[in-house]
């Protein structure tokens, strides 16, 4: 009897790498999945912090395509090591600060290494020709290959036909004539490929996995590196950018305003590192103060915060002020005016 | 046979996931593992993992937003 082969699949959560993971079991071969977490995956957060959203199924997509599969997934926390993938991206940024290419190598290459340490034979993604402007192009593929150390062993079974041989191909462990050759960025085939294998339920986020790909969510990283004078995060900095209002009244300081009761219980987590502004008149939002803010500052700040409580048409407000230090001070203060916030205060 | 324990609270999610894998792989078959964890999504993640990876789900407990859920590690 041939030997069961063995292969690790990229699963994201989405449909590409499911389908491409149910080509390769359908073809005998031993498939467990990896799944990446950058600390900028959609996934789960904000699904758990905010109220509107707990509705919603909770369900981890990644995990939920593995039981759809029968495969095992292992989780792997690539936070620290993916900070220089998005701080410095060899192959630069997509239209935000989405370093594809680069994010693409970079996960291969983790796999690559998991599969030597764990006695696997071959990668699998579910990556097309021509799907993704950055990163899933004709020229990038070999460059993908290549770069992360993979060469031949990275298989892509929903395009693999419009590709070199790769060595599961060559040495006979799949059979190429079963594999597909799909491209572009249309998503019929694989909805047709879906059908087929009879997958009625299936993630197809919009946007992609990624916080990185929103517009809003990179303005506000350029906006944490160019005020911190580098390109460093720790994974609270890039938490806090996915809750609240971000406003920015003046170069040294921004504020977090919570929005809903769920994002004010997250924020309330970081209390004890931030100065933060709590209304004591009226219904209001937690606001936390990143960076040095001065008398003056605190006032506005609570003008703001005013602003965006329940007090926002009265004459006055009661704001208490919790330095990081413990300290309380109460501020009565006249709500600003929605028009005095300039627009570009805004992140 | 040991009982382990792990806190992620205030981890969100896959976090809790991550470091209950991560116990769970210096752990022996038939050892037990309680997590205490508050992110919502760890009640269906846990048993998810759980299911996927071959181990047992012996018991989930809620109490206010605090989620407590035992596992039994199982030959992998």
């Amino acid at each position: 009897m041939s030997e069961v082969r063995k292969a690790v699949a990229l699963i994201s959560g989405g449909l590409d790498s499911m389908l491409a993971a149910k080509v390769i079991l359908d073809q005998g071969i031993r498939v467990e999945g990896i799944n990446f977490f950058t600390g900028f995956c959609v996934e789960g957060h904000t699904h758990a912090i905010r109220n509107k959203d707990r509705d919603r199924p909770k369900r981890n997509n990644a995990l939920w395509v593995a039981e759809q599969l029968g495969i095992k997934l292992h989780i792997i926390d690539i936070i620290e090591e993916y900070k220089d993938i998005v701080a410095n991206p060899r192959h630069g940024y997509g239209a935000n600060l989405n370093p594809c290419l680069d994010c693409k190598i970079f996960m291969v290459q983790k796999a690559r290494e998991w599969i030597d340490r764990h006695g696997f034979d071959f990668i699998i993604t579910g990556e097309v020709v021509g799907q993704r402007p950055k990163s899933q192009r004709k020229v990038t593929m070999p460059v993908i290959a290549s770069e992360s150390g993979a060469d031949d062993l990275l298989l892509r079974p929903l395009c693999a036909r419009r590709l070199p041989e790769t060595r599961p191909e060559r040495e006979g462990w799949v059979d190429r004539d079963r594999l597909f050759a799909f491209q572009g960025r249309s998503r019929k085939p694989q909805i047709a490929l879906a059908e087929l294998f009879g997958f009625e339920d299936y993630a197809q986020p919009a946007g992609g996995c990624c916080f990185l790909t929103d517009a809003q969510y990179s303005n506000k990283l350029a906006d944490l590196w160019r005020t911190r004078g580098d390109r460093r995060y720790e994974l609270d900095d890039i938490m806090l950018l996915k809750v609240g209002r971000h406003l920015r009244p003046r170069p040294h300081f921004k504020m977090i305003i919570g929005r809903e009761d769920g994002e004010n219980r997250f924020l309330e987590g970081y209390r004890k590192q931030f100065t933060h502004l709590t209304i004591a008149s009226h219904n209001g939002p937690l606001v936390l103060i990143d960076g040095a803010a001065a008398d003056e500052d605190l006032e506005l700040a609570a003008q703001i915060a005013a602003r965006f409580s329940q007090g926002r048409h009265a004459e006055c407000v009661d704001v208490e002020i919790h330095t990081a230090d413990g300290g309380t001070v109460t501020l009565r203060v006249a709500p600003i005016a929605g028009d005095q916030i300039p627009r570009n205060w805004y992140l | 046979v040991s009982e382990a324990q792990l806190d992620a609270r205030r981890l969100l999610c896959p976090m809790p996931v991550i470091r209950t894998q991560e116990k769970v792989e210096q752990l022996d078959v038939g050892d037990t593992l309680t997590i205490r964890c508050t992110d919502p999504g760890a009640i269906h993640d846990i048993p998810a993992w759980c299911r996927v990876n071959g181990h047992d789900v012996l018991d989930i407990a809620q109490r206010d937003d605090e989620i407590t859920i035992r596992i039994k590690v199982c030959e992998a």
